[in-house]
């Protein structure tokens, strides 16, 4: 029996990203960040002592050399990332589960509820979302967590109408009326048939969104509407272009946050092509066949493989 | 006489097609259009007609997938059209479906282990460890091996896939099962196991089947009673033997004349009938079949013809829609 529908669980999770050399590589840079964010604060100095003379280019003192306070670099962006992703990943899964949530009910139950639900997030797609998100951002007491409220409240109706339409798609299978002929409630309908048959597009929505939060968010940071006194991603770019880092040349302010804004947003994308195939088992199934051919010296085709007993 | 286990009366589905700017209603799409049948424990009823003519409506609004919107489902003499909670719950058990398309029945996402213990899940029958062996009982007797319940339904093909289907609808030991057209997906080698295995399993646990088709010979096999439905409504109803030897219906006639008869010396009057399946949202005055029926006369155009009891044949069970049942001459000659 293959073990591509046999694994199970984390196992099964782990295997589909070691398979795939994409995911493999996204897993590792995402991985990397990650530790940085959890273990990296306590290797590095305070980020907000003034620890030499401003502006100093990359040394073996100072790796990423210094801001125009004198303030470590290095320690600012490590700092930084723990925050950062923080919020990438809370706005990222918060939005799709609210966006699953509600375009699901609206898809599923059809009718009034639908019709009450796609006015309002109909409502919520045409206000312009980073425009609002600058106006409420700027009104509120600023601060990282302000930021990720603003971004769930401006993000998540994207995510809901793709559900809405996937919904509609898959309730007229006939798995859903042979669900409901057995007597399953609308409640398990929706949990074990509908949601886990969306496992790969949801996973792509927390990955996109994410991607999305992480870039808002230092956008409106660099734009100086949030807490300029915390260390995020966003604010190190808003302090290097405060102290002219263009002007003066010094790219080391503001050129290793870019890459590690870049390189997050590239990990995750890597990562879901494996996870596109954990939830479709015949991507999988047919990986398996063509390493099976090719390895007999056939030409692998895109027939479907078929159990025979 | 056996009295019916499931007795369907003046059943009526209507889809309201709306329009305007206050999206008002504007007409009925007539899907099914007060249908009465009874089923007797035990056989197997055909249900027959071209496509269009309400027969999965029918099967659908049955298993309460729609709602009717008139009419009444006696199934021992509870009301499934209106049953409720926990009173439908109950009902489902008994009366279960056995689907059409092989490929979008099953959930691709859970293996058939999960599919098949699902019922049982919900109805919470039995530990999980009696529920994990009545899964293996159920496939291993539809004709699945053992260790194929870890596997997903794309590890299988159409004829597997439908066996899949089987084992489920079986789980809850239901007493009434309707197929939807559980062949018409298949390869026909593959059509007549799947058509033995339900043969099979009717005989052993004395499942009474309604059979939805347009293919008449499959009909045939499998049927001890057929009822053909023409847009929306049943207009012929008989045992199968009268329904093949002794068509009344001019519309029964005509689908009858398209399957070949193997026997040269069987003549028969050969109606060819002309034309499309009228729209259901409106369909002819009268009798429905009239504009393509080749012995209409000026009133049939008035009044929609019952079922009523046709004297001519010794099938007490022989019904026709038709004013001209009993002038109209037999449509086989010896």
């Amino acid at each position: 029996m293959s073990g591509v529908s046999e694994a199970q669980g984390l196992r099964a999770w782990a295997g589909a990203v070691l398979r795939d050399g994409k995911a493999r590589a996204g897993a590792v840079i995402l991985l990397f960040f990650v530790l940085l964010a959890t273990v990296g604060p306590l290797l590095v100095t305070d980020p907000d002592a003034l620890v030499s003379v401003p502006l100093q280019p990359p040394s073996a003192e100072h790796w990423l050399g210094t801001t125009g306070q004198g303030q470590d670099v290095l320690a600012q962006l490590v700092v930084g990332t723990r925050v950062s992703l923080l919020i990438g990943f809370g706005v990222g899964i918060s939005v799709v589960l609210i966006g699953a949530l509600i375009g699901i009910t609206a898809g599923y139950f059809g009718g009034r509820v639908d019709g009450f639900l796609s006015l309002l997030f109909n409502v919520f797609l045409v206000i312009p979302g980073l425009p609002l998100a600058i106006v409420i951002a700027a009104y509120l007491p600023s601060g990282p967590w302000t930021l990720a409220l603003v971004l769930i409240v401006t993000g998540w109706a994207w995510n809901a109408r793709v559900v809405r339409a996937q919904t509609l798609a898959l309730r007229e299978q006939d798995f859903v009326a042979a669900a409901t002929v057995v007597g399953e409630s609308h409640f398990r309908i929706i949990t074990r048939e509908l949601l886990p048959t969306m496992t790969s597009l949801l996973l792509a929505q927390i990955i996109g969104s994410t991607v999305y939060a992480i870039g808002a968010q230092v956008g409106l940071e660099y734009l100086g509407l949030g807490d300029v006194s915390a260390f995020t991603w966003g604010t190190n770019l808003y302090w290097a272009e405060n102290d002219s880092a263009l002007l003066t040349g010094a790219w080391w302010t503001f050129v290793p946050t870019g890459i590690a804004v870049a390189l997050v947003g590239f990990a995750l994308t890597m990562l879901n092509s494996g996870f596109d195939e954990l939830s479709n088992p015949r991507l999988g199934m047919e990986r398996v066949w063509r390493q099976h051919l090719l390895s007999k010296g056939e030409e692998p085709t895109r027939a479907t493989p078929v159990v025979r007993s | 006489m056996t009295s019916p286990i499931l007795q369907v009366e003046d059943l009526k589905k209507y889809y309201p097609i709306r329009g305007g700017v206050i999206a008002r209603k504007v007409a009925d799409v007539k899907a099914v259009n007060g249908v009465s049948f009874d089923l007797y424990p035990g056989e197997t009823l055909g249900l027959v007609g071209e496509s269009g003519c309400g027969k999965s409506t029918l099967g659908r609004t049955l298993m309460r997938l729609e709602e009717p919107t008139g009419g009444r489902v006696l199934f021992e003499g509870k009301d499934l059209a209106h049953a409720k909670g926990k009173e439908l719950f109950d009902l489902r058990a008994e009366i279960q479906m056995i689907f059409q398309d092989p490929y979008s029945s099953l959930n691709p996402r859970l293996p058939v282990r999960d599919i098949v213990i699902e019922p049982l899940e919900v109805h919470k029958m039995g530990t999980a460890s009696e529920r994990l062996d009545k899964v293996v009982a159920l496939c291993r007797r539809v004709g699945l091996k053992e260790e194929v319940i870890g596997r997903y339904p794309h590890e299988f093909s159409g004829g597997q896939r439908q066996r899949v289907g089987i084992a489920r609808a079986l789980a809850l030991e239901p007493k009434v099962i309707v197929a939807d057209e559980p062949v018409s997906a298949l390869d026909v080698s593959v059509q007549a196991q799947v058509i033995n295995l339900m043969v099979e399993l009717q005989k052993e646990l004395g499942l009474t089947y309604i059979f939805i088709s347009h293919d008449l010979s499959v009909v045939e096999y499998i049927s001890d009673s057929i009822a053909i439905m023409y847009l929306g409504r049943i207009v012929e109803t008989g045992k199968k033997e009268t329904i093949f030897s002794n068509p009344t219906h001019p519309y029964t006639r005509a689908l009858i004349s398209s399957v070949p008869n193997p026997d040269p010396r069987k003549r028969r009057v050969q109606v060819a009938i002309e034309g499309e399946t009228p729209s259901p949202v409106n369909p002819p005055s009268g009798c429905a079949f009239h504009p393509r029926c080749p012995f209409a006369v000026e009133a049939c155009k008035k009044d929609v013809p019952a079922l009523e009891s046709f004297t001519q044949t010794d099938d007490p069970r022989h019904n026709v829609a038709c004013i001209r049942k009993d002038e109209i001459e037999p449509h086989f000659k010896n």
